[in-house]
């Protein structure tokens, strides 16, 4: 409830075998639940479910709340669940400024007002000075941290990550580890961390779930 | 010198150096296709400034443009080119980016993809005659549709097609268009990792239909900007629908044109000459404004993509698209279907809704007149394909070793003569052939062919020639085969599914060819498709019918074949069934 990202008995399945679950587990707002498992697990495959992208050719059974609401049936964008993929996904034809105001809703109004906020957002995330610059001139981790502040102006109701440090190189992944969790706690949403790195589930610092894989090898 | 650098580039890449063969492939294609074109421009040119020794011009004047300016209908011709021309485009781009916006990642928009590249096969010619026997005052619509609905018990007097404003032209145009835009626009959406920013789009709260345009839009865009400015160059200066559908009293610019080019009194082919050089003008003027509205537009749309608006569920979109696709797809398939109830009909009085009775007669009656045409049409596609296949293997085997950058600047090249309107240089072409005695002659035909054979070729073809896993050869290498041997014993079998694409698509182009035909043929030689335009203007519709139906059929055979030899090849290799 008030907030709440609550997973009920869901299970997946592709044709008839069963993927994951069924899994019941409740992330409250500001905190972090890490699922951990070996890849084909079928955990990328649930964060899909939760945002509403699952494939056709999985069927799937449970229910999704966020704050109460029951998510299924509705499309991915009317869910409110903001994603982190392991790729940026920045748009390449926006200047960094323009991915960011993209993710602020248009509730906020008029040309200044936006792109204060994108500028507070970039000072946030050490890229003060940044909103020109085309999103390809950047290095890893500085796409990866606009990435997430895109996702963050999008006020989303909960935050899913999907192993989003595996394609950084390790100096750089224990910094960004820490900038999305301080940003995700700060943004007080329930955020759920799917990764197969025990480093990724260590510095998250909530519960740790592990999977196991039920498919047959 | 040069030579040296090249050698050292190659051998930095870490590649092999392409055999001098080789690499004498896209300079031939290059000199061969593109350089009569420009000839043909300088040819069209200095007509129409009075310089055409053949016909005692040889003092340079100003007399051809003061006629054509004088010319009755001149501006009012202008006028109508100008506004079906940029009306078509302007709604076959909205509705195949409309279509795959809102039907994007749907099973239905793969269907359509599969039921496109026959429809884009119908050849313009048999299309237009087709469409004209659908939309008549008394053609199959309004029959099916009296009098029970009407109330009519006889053609109505009202002009659907050649009306005035050029509806029934633009829409046609338009039917024959989105095809082409939305298969451009499938091939491209492989390229740009749109399923990525969509999902990412979504994610953060947008609409299936604005995340699509306001991300994959400018991506996708920007790998069919050619296609696009193809189509506008077409709607601008196209020929066999103008001659069928378009008003008459004065018919846009290039009909207008080619009526002077055919008149008996030689002195007007000066007048025609600058008629072609202003309906060359009319469409580099209009792709300049395109390419300057391009502009204008990315930069609203980027602010507004970056305004935060989320748009809604776009059910209305495609509602909207979904209609108009199947619009046009039914007026291409009905339009072949009414020529075959034509051909083989033996009365069909007016408002019955099919014919009276079945007959062979109009076929039996027509084959002998038939027959040299339809051998002709074949042999020149045959040849035109024979031609390209080598032509464009032999380029894509040089470019594969070529950084991509420099290939996607040598797509502008392959593009030129869909961009450039054909009756802006064949006059020129025709006049170089005529001095040369090669006019009407197999070699000129052919090769006039090729100038619109070999780009659609080489579209069809460069994907998936570079797609294609270098592995294979290089184990080929590895096991002994030499280069020839991997490359007709391993990528060319890999490759037959492509190939075989590549051809039907290429003979379906040359299949098409009317203004080629006519002027490199010097009018001499006959095929399906100057045949039917010709028929088109006189009164026998079931004679004209089995003629068009005769153009259309061609294409269609040609893509039966290239998905069924494949397949029968391949029948027990069931890797092959996929990709």
């Amino acid at each position: 409830m008030n907030g709440s990202l609550r997973i009920d008995g869901v299970s997946l399945a592709v044709a008839g075998q069963p993927v994951i679950g069924p899994l019941t587990l409740e992330v409250a707002p500001g905190a972090v639940v890490t699922l951990m498992g070996p890849s084909g697990c079928g955990k990328s495959s649930l964060l899909a479910f939760i945002s509403g992208c699952l494939d056709p050719a999985f069927t799937a059974r449970g229910r999704v709340l966020l704050d109460g609401r029951d998510l299924e049936g509705l499309p991915p964008e009317r869910r409110r669940v903001g994603t982190l993929f392991q790729d940026d996904l920045l748009f390449p034809h926006l200047s960094v400024g323009g991915n960011l105001a993209f993710g602020l809703p248009a509730s906020v109004r008029g040309r200044r007002t936006r792109a204060e906020r994108v500028e507070a957002a970039l000072a946030d995330a050490g890229l003060a000075g940044f909103a020109a610059r085309d999103p390809a001139t950047l290095s890893g981790g500085q796409r990866a941290r606009v990435a997430l502040m895109r996702t963050l102006l999008a006020e989303p109701g909960a935050l899913l990550l999907d192993e989003p440090f595996g394609k950084l190189d390790a100096a750089l992944r224990d910094q960004m580890r820490a900038f999305v969790f301080a940003r995700a706690r700060a943004a007080g949403v329930p955020t759920l961390l799917v990764t197969h790195d025990a480093g990724d589930a260590e510095a998250a610092g909530g519960p740790v779930i592990v999977l196991e894989s039920t498919r047959e090898v | 010198m040069i030579a040296a650098l090249r050698a050292a580039r190659w051998a930095l890449a870490g590649l092999p150096r392409p055999s001098v063969g080789l690499g004498l492939f896209p300079a031939v294609t290059v000199v061969v296709f593109l350089g009569p074109i420009l000839v043909g421009l300088v040819g069209t040119l200095l007509p129409s400034f009075g310089i055409l020794p053949a016909l005692g011009g040889t003092e340079p004047t100003l007399k051809p443009w003061r006629d054509l300016l004088a010319a009755p209908g001149l501006t009012a011709s202008i006028r109508l080119t100008l506004i079906t021309g940029v009306a078509a485009t302007l709604m076959s781009v909205a509705l195949a980016f409309g279509i795959a916006a809102a039907w994007h990642g749907s099973r239905w928009f793969a269907v359509l993809r599969g039921v496109l590249p026959p429809l884009l096969a119908v050849p313009h010619a048999a299309f237009a005659i087709g469409f004209a026997f659908l939309v008549a005052p008394s053609g199959w619509i309004v029959r099916l549709l009296s009098p029970w609905a009407t109330g009519w018990t006889r053609p109505p007097d009202i002009a659907l097609v050649q009306d005035p404003w050029g509806i029934a032209y633009t829409l046609a145009l338009v039917c024959k268009e989105v095809p082409f835009l939305v298969l451009a626009i499938a091939a491209a959406l492989g390229q740009t990792g749109a399923d990525g920013l969509l999902r990412a789009a979504r994610s953060l709260g947008y609409g299936p239909v604005a995340a699509w345009v306001k991300v994959v839009l400018p991506l996708v865009y920007r790998q069919v900007r050619l296609p696009v400015l193809a189509v506008l160059a077409y709607s601008l200066s196209a020929v066999e629908p103008a001659l069928v559908l378009a008003p008459t009293l004065p018919p846009p610019l290039t009909p207008l044109v080619l009526r002077w080019f055919a008149d008996p009194d030689l002195a007007l082919r000066f007048q025609a000459a600058a008629g072609a050089v202003l309906q060359s003008g009319l469409v580099g003027g209009a792709i300049l404004l395109w390419l300057g509205g391009e502009r204008a537009v990315a930069l609203i749309g980027r602010r507004w993509a970056c305004a935060g608006g989320r748009g809604g569920s776009g059910w209305g979109l495609r509602a909207v698209t979904a209609a108009g696709m199947a619009l046009a797809v039914l007026a291409v398939a009905g339009s072949i279907a009414v020529l075959a109830l034509w051909a083989l009909a033996r009365g069909w009085r007016f408002a019955d809704p099919l014919p009276a009775g079945w007959t062979l007669d109009t076929l039996a009656a027509a084959w002998p007149g038939l027959a040299g045409p339809a051998l002709n049409t074949l042999l020149i596609g045959a040849a035109a394909v024979g031609v390209g296949l080598v032509l464009v293997a032999g380029c894509l085997e040089n470019g594969r070793r070529l950084p991509a950058a420099l290939a996607g600047r040598a797509l502008w090249l392959v593009y030129l003569p869909l961009l450039v309107p054909s009756v802006g240089f064949l006059f020129g072409i025709q006049v170089v052939l005529v001095a040369a005695g090669l006019d009407g002659r197999w070699p000129a035909l052919v090769w006039a062919h090729l100038l619109y054979v070999l780009p659609y070729m080489f579209l069809a073809l460069a994907d998936p020639w570079r797609a294609l896993d270098e592995r294979y050869e290089r184990s080929a290498r590895a096991l002994g085969a030499g280069p020839w041997r991997s490359f007709l014993r391993v990528r060319v079998p890999l490759l037959l599914r492509p190939l075989a694409t590549a051809a039907a698509i290429g003979f379906s182009v040359s299949v098409a060819q009317y203004l080629p035909t006519l002027f490199a043929g010097s009018g001499r030689v006959a095929t399906l498709t100057t045949e039917a335009v010709v028929l088109a203007s006189g009164a026998d519709r079931r004679v004209t019918a089995v003629y068009a139906f005769a153009q259309a059929l061609l294409p269609l055979l040609a893509f039966a074949a290239a998905v069924g030899v494949p397949a029968w090849m391949h029948r027990r290799r069931r890797g092959m069934r996929t990709g």
